[in-house]
């Protein structure tokens, strides 16, 4: 079974104008604030280099407004940095052509969203068969596949459904499937359990644990929550304030925060 | 006083001038596309739609209204309304206006989709029609009913010219706006696992933005419709002549069959596409509704 590791190098991302002044200032160690009040520029995420290993689940964790879902989408060029390196498999991603970032967003990389972003007109059988619709594959096998995957997080007997008919939880097992059929080396998930209720989502976690164990990808996954990211993660990093504050393992961010703020998020966990 | 005030301006000679110039110079083109349009376009369909036996089209308009609304009494009613038209003696211009309709519609839609999936797409297109789209729709259409009248005659092509003007702008606007209201999610999700731009608007664009395109398209019929008897000024048949005989004759009897007329087909039109701007299952939902 083939892995991919993805490499982030000192990613920059400034939303302005005046970008490049902006990030003089950054490197002058200027505060946000101040360059949002001399360049009008807002810093989004600030040197943040990050190695993913391949087969894990690494998780990237902070606050709303921390750019930790901005981060995630650099991966597959959703979003494209102001200044920094992507290499997946060593391949500088940022260096693609439109034709290449096509082909590695389609056989390469899948994402789950946190609204779930399917397609309200199609059933859930064609949902999740729609990596390879894209793909240009043949109706019926597309089909076939999408329904092993459907098998995969139990929702065969819903397959001729439509997403509107289905509560929050199985949308979004829709929203799993569609990526486990893409078959990609990579799934990003974006607070994919974020909005379920948490008995939902203890669930869906431990999904996602056993379908790691039988597949080994890497996935990417972002939460908000300590508990989520301890939970799943073979590594987490914390992002605060688009910094990378710490990365290392559940146990290193437990007994070792790397500055107030996570030990605060620590505390909090300990307290309830 | 007012009048040493005002720098007096005038261009009136100039754009008479010009379109002057452009009937003496391109007459002939003009008149070729007037009549390619008469050739291949308006008198075949006329012919087709007066071909058919009226109570096929009676017929169709039942079965149509029924899959779109799911009312039975509502077609059954649409059905006796329509052929009461006929019992007015209006069989025959209904279709003539219809013909009209049809080919000004079919001209927006070819026309009208396609520059509000442009616009959405391109800001800078966007700023730079959207002035043009309200002058379209403000300008009062008896200053350009002339030129259209000079270039390509009397008759059914100036008509479906100037009625093309004033019903396009809000098919292009609600295309645009409902492309725009596309959910960011289902976009982004769709792109993330790589769909062309074709893709993108084939399986999530248009068919997410359909409610919104189907709206235009009702706004349009409308409009196309407000139009017939402007357009039996500038010698095109149908209702609007018998609208038109009516108010220059003092015969509002007359004058009402033919209004009477247009209304029916208004309320026809406008609840058949406003229904399919829902899609199948909306629709289901919505009989359940009313039946329960």
């Amino acid at each position: 079974m083939s892995t991919s590791n993805i490499s982030v190098r000192n990613i920059y991302k400034i939303f302005g104008i005046h970008t490049a002044a902006a990030l003089d200032l950054l490197k002058q160690e200027k505060s946000k604030a101040e360059i949002l009040a001399q360049t009008g520029c807002n810093v989004g995420l600030n040197n943040i280099s990050l190695e993913i290993p391949e087969g894990k689940i690494f998780v990237i964790m902070g606050l709303s407004g921390s750019g930790k879902s901005t981060l995630v989408r650099h991966i597959n060029r959703l979003i494209d940095p102001t200044r920094g390196e992507i290499l997946i498999d060593d391949k500088n991603i940022l260096a693609f052509n439109e034709t290449e970032l096509r082909d590695l967003r389609r056989h390469k990389i899948s994402m789950v969203f946190q609204s779930f972003g399917l397609l309200p007109h199609w059933t859930v059988l064609d949902n999740s068969a729609f990596a390879l619709l894209t793909r240009g594959e043949k109706k019926s096998t597309a089909r076939q596949r999408a329904m092993e995957s459907l098998k995969l997080v139990g929702l065969t007997d819903y397959a001729k459904y439509y997403p509107d008919q289905l509560s929050g939880g199985m949308r979004q097992r829709v929203g799993l499937a569609r990526a486990l059929t893409a078959d990609t080396d990579i799934i990003l998930m974006d607070e994919a359990f974020s909005a379920l209720d948490p008995l939902i989502r203890g669930e869906m976690q431990e999904q996602l644990l056993d379908l790691e164990e039988r597949l080994h990808k890497t996935i990417v996954f972002i939460t908000h929550d300590l508990d989520e990211a301890l939970r799943i993660g073979n590594q987490i990093a914390i992002l605060w304030d688009g910094s990378l504050v710490q990365v290392g393992t559940p146990e290193d961010i437990l007994q070792r925060p790397a500055n107030d703020y996570v030990k605060r998020f620590v505390e909090k966990r300990v307290a309830a | 006083m007012a009048s040493e005030f005002f720098i007096p301006i005038s261009f009136a000679n100039e754009l008479n001038l010009g379109i002057d110039s452009i009937v003496t110079n391109y007459g002939d083109q003009l008149h070729r596309v007037s009549e390619i349009m008469l050739q291949y376009l308006l008198v075949p369909l006329e012919h087709f739609l007066q071909s058919i036996p009226p109570w096929i089209i009676l017929i169709l308009v039942g079965l149509t209204s029924y899959h779109a609304l799911r009312r039975p009494g509502l077609s059954v009613t649409f059905v006796f309304a329509l052929y009461f038209i006929g019992c007015l003696g209006l069989w025959e211009k209904t279709i003539q206006t219809l013909n009209i309709m049809l080919v000004s519609i079919i001209i927006c839609l070819v026309i009208g989709v396609p520059i509000g999936i442009l616009m959405a797409r391109t800001k800078w297109l966007s700023r730079l029609l959207l002035p043009v789209l309200d002058v379209m729709q403000t300008f009062p259409m008896f200053v350009y009913m002339l030129p259209a009248v000079m270039l390509f005659s009397i008759g059914k092509v100036p008509a479906v010219m100037a009625t093309v003007i004033y019903a396009l702008p809000p098919l292009i606007r609600l295309t645009e706006l409902g492309i725009n209201q596309v959910d960011e999610e289902a976009r982004e999700a769709a792109w993330s696992f790589g769909t062309t731009r074709w893709q993108l608007l084939i399986w999530v664009q248009l068919p997410l933005a359909r409610p919104s395109i189907m709206a235009g398209i009702n706004q349009t019929t409308m409009l196309a419709l407000a139009m017939v008897v402007v357009a039996s000024m500038i010698g095109a048949r149908g209702l609007g002549e018998d609208i038109l005989h009516g108010l220059t004759n003092l015969d509002f009897g007359k004058g009402a069959h033919a209004g009477i007329a247009v209304v029916i087909l208004a309320i026809l039109i406008d609840r058949v596409t406003q229904a399919y701007g829902m899609n199948r299952r909306q629709r289901a939902q919505i009989n359940q509704g009313s039946q329960a």
